[in-house]
């Protein structure tokens, strides 16, 4: 029986648990009787939760360790005997054996293989009946003991409860623990990195050729800092020269402007516009509005030799791409300005826009802030559309119409194709996630600062 | 009051069997707003039946009854803050200095700035006490200079009571203020620009008994310069501040008249029901 099937037999027996326990506590009370403590259907719960999740936690940890029993059985069998010595050998043959064993393959290419099949089988015929008997066990052992305890005054309904809460606690659990993981692995990979180049030269540096890292060495390939420069001359300033005012006017129009029919319709628009997929504005960038830069530079502005992947063009598009995010922040800080404030200006005989500009803005300015800032971490974090549109080339220029890159761009650079997870360019791959990750972090944190603060002003 | 029955020939005949003409008349000489068969509409629901009401310089003017009886939305009708309300629809005559204010040449925004109003709340914005009272003036163009702005909102806030208070703090935050200070200062930002009106929507009803008294001590020293409506649910309130009352019921005038008679000998029936506590 697969872990799978057994799976779903302690489910329907909890399910039966759950039935009987709940009929059983209902006639518990006999008429005319103080009033049980718990409803019927917490005594099933508690019934079915004592019966399913000794079992299903002993199932899961079995699950782990059973592979390994039947391995060390297999092993110490007398037809392992003639096994080879080396490591890598012996997995392949054993891997082998155990696919012939449980019929994923029909025949052999080591004759040694074929040989351990039936200890194998053996093996694992005897620890999956172990682990069998010992889930059932454990699941009626542990039903019937709550079974048991099914009396009117039993608090079944306290004990549910705390299950819920424990049950709740790790759900959230899980995300931070992931998180934690994949800091805590950067960090091991960043060190590494930081043992072979200097941190003042990864941090300081102003010339990023990793490629030419192993014919030259490590010393002076690896300076982030046109890395971190074209992430901020995209991400921080073009994108948001072209998202800020934007979003803040749409979400002004919505606010105040736009009549109820209109906002029903406009609203929903721009935030489907959060929904498209980077790689479709990565087409748009580097299909549409790439070229269209790169004619604006050269009849117009006289750039000669403009290319066709330019920091303005992914930043534009960038741009466009977050302006949801700045209006809806914007949008939901403004509305969050009491309606006493507007009245109040405008019985002063402001203007709507006078309003707007001397009072609601400058009340909503804190959340408009942090919406902005993470506006921007969501920016630098952007990949695709850099990749399409903005080049690789690790440019220290202040000139919007040259190639640029970015850090997360090098990232995929680094780390797709084949590539040896042992080099210093592969490496540094990771310390440019980590102080990239660090960024985020930090810029989230003061947004939230942010919008926070301004929270409290009007609660 | 001496005034009352003078000029009988100002007055709209109202329509049978409605009684506000004999008391909605007042003196000409002081009469600053006027009111002919005011309806308001919201949506379809009506929530103002023709309503007639004057408001001179001399009387301060109470509007009070239950809620939901339309004076509040009676006030906003009077310097066009319904406009703020898409759903509301206002027909009839309000005058201003017998200019009709819902003309159609009639600019919303000089006519607050002629007619100011202060909320139920006080509403000082999230600006310094200073910025608060310079709000209107600054956007009225009212001061040529740094020197007139003080002077403007010196007088401004001395003429509200609240100069000895906070004129060492100018700089500080109007919201750090108590709750009677802020209102107050609303008052303050009000008469700033140097209304002609001004409208009070319950100014006193989140203040505690200290500060409602100086509020209305200021209203007592504020009459005579501006006309001045007050919304109120406290009759002892109305009593006290105004000279004239006007009780509202279910969106109708039932009665306006001195404020003497109007709590001592009420009437109509049903102002006499609610001045004892029978409703409301």
């Amino acid at each position: 029986m697969s872990a799978l099937s057994l799976f779903v037999l302690v489910f329907g027996l909890a399910t039966i648990a759950w039935i009987a326990a709940r009929f059983r506590a209902a006639r518990a009370v006999p008429l005319g009787e103080a009033r049980a403590h718990s409803l019927p259907s917490y005594h099933g719960w508690y019934v079915a939760l004592w019966l399913a999740i000794p079992a299903l936690l002993f199932l899961s940890v079995w699950s782990v360790v059973s592979p390994g029993l039947v391995e060390q059985s297999v092993l110490s069998s007398s037809a392992a005997e003639a096994l080879p010595a080396s490591q890598i050998e012996r997995e392949a043959i054993l891997g082998e054996a155990r696919a012939l064993a449980d019929g994923s393959l029909s025949a052999a290419f080591n004759e040694e293989a074929r040989g351990l099949v039936p200890a194998y089988q053996q093996a694992s015929g005897y620890y999956g009946m172990i682990g069998i008997v010992a889930t059932l066990l454990l699941a009626f052992a542990g039903g019937a003991f709550a079974f048991l305890r099914i009396r009117p005054d039993f608090r079944a309904r306290n004990r549910v409860e705390r299950v819920v809460m424990w049950v709740l606690l790790i759900a959230s659990l899980i995300a931070i623990l992931t998180t934690v993981g994949i800091v805590a692995s950067l960090l091991f990979e960043t060190i590494r990195f930081f043992e072979r180049v200097s941190v003042v030269e990864f941090i300081f540096g102003t010339q990023w050729s990793p490629q030419v890292a192993d014919a030259s060495g490590d010393e002076g390939s690896f300076g982030a800092i046109p890395l971190f420069w074209g992430t901020v001359l995209i991400g921080a300033i073009i994108a948001m020269i072209v998202a800020i005012p934007l979003g803040l006017m749409s979400a002004i129009y919505l606010t105040q402007y736009a009549a109820p029919r209109v906002r029903s319709v406009m609203k929903p628009v721009l935030e489907i516009l959060a929904g498209v997929p980077t790689v479709v504005y990565g087409y748009f960038a580097a299909l549409t509005v790439a070229p269209a830069v790169r004619d604006f530079a050269v009849t117009v502005l006289g750039i000669s030799s403009a290319s066709s992947e330019s920091a303005i063009a992914a930043g534009v598009v960038m741009g466009v791409m977050i302006i949801p995010f700045v209006s809806s922040m914007a949008d939901d800080s403004i509305a969050a300005v009491p309606g006493a404030m507007r009245d109040g200006s405008l019985a002063m005989g402001a203007t709507n826009s006078e309003t707007i500009k001397r009072v609601l803005v400058p009340a909503a300015l804190p959340g408009i802030v942090g919406g902005v800032l993470l506006a921007v971490s969501r920016a630098i974090g952007e990949t695709m559309i850099v990749v399409m549109a903005a080049g690789l080339a690790a440019n220290l220029t202040v000139n919007p119409f040259e190639s640029v890159t970015t850090v997360t761009v090098q990232i995929v650079q680094l780390l797709t194709g084949d590539q040896e997870f042992n080099s210093s360019k592969t490496l540094a791959a990771f310390a440019l996630g980590l102080v990239l990750f660090i960024i985020t972090l930090l810029l989230n944190i003061v947004a939230l600062g942010v919008v926070k603060r301004f929270r409290e002003a009007y609660e | 009051m001496n005034n009352v029955g003078k000029n009988m020939n100002d007055v709209i005949p109202s329509p049978v069997g409605r009684e506000a003409p004999k008391d909605s008349v007042i003196a000409q000489e002081t009469l600053k707003m006027k009111a002919r068969n005011v309806d308001v509409f919201y949506a379809d629901k009506q929530a103002i039946d023709d309503v007639s009401i004057d408001v001179g310089l001399e009387n301060v003017v109470a509007f009070i009854g239950p809620s939901g009886c339309g004076k509040s939305t009676f006030l906003r009708c009077l310097n066009r803050m319904n406009d703020t309300i898409p759903i509301a629809k206002v027909t009839g005559e309000i005058t201003l200095d017998g200019e009709d204010i819902y003309a159609s040449d009639m600019d919303v925004v000089q006519l607050r700035a002629r007619v100011g109003m202060v909320f139920q709340k006080p509403n000082p914005f999230p600006k310094s006490i200073f910025e608060n009272v310079a709000y209107g003036p600054r956007i009225h163009g009212l001061a040529a200079s740094k020197l007139d702005m003080d002077a403007i909102v010196e007088k401004s806030l001395r003429r509200a009571g609240l100069w000895e208070e906070v004129k060492d703090r100018l700089q500080d935050s109007g919201t750090a203020l108590s709750g009677g200070q802020q209102q107050r200062l609303c008052i303050a930002r009000a008469i700033a620009v140097d209304p002609e009106g001004i409208l009070m929507d319950e100014p006193c009803s989140a203040l505690d008994p200290i500060a409602t008294a100086k509020i209305e001590e200021l209203i007592h020293e504020l009459r005579g310069r501006y006309a001045i409506v007050i919304v109120t649910h406290n009759m002892q309130q109305a009593a006290r501040v105004s000279q004239r009352t006007a009780f509202f019921h279910l969106g109708t005038l039932v009665e306006y008249g001195d404020t003497s008679d109007l709590f001592t000998n009420p009437r109509e029936e049903r102002t006499k029901d609610y001045i004892t506590g029978r409703y409301g």
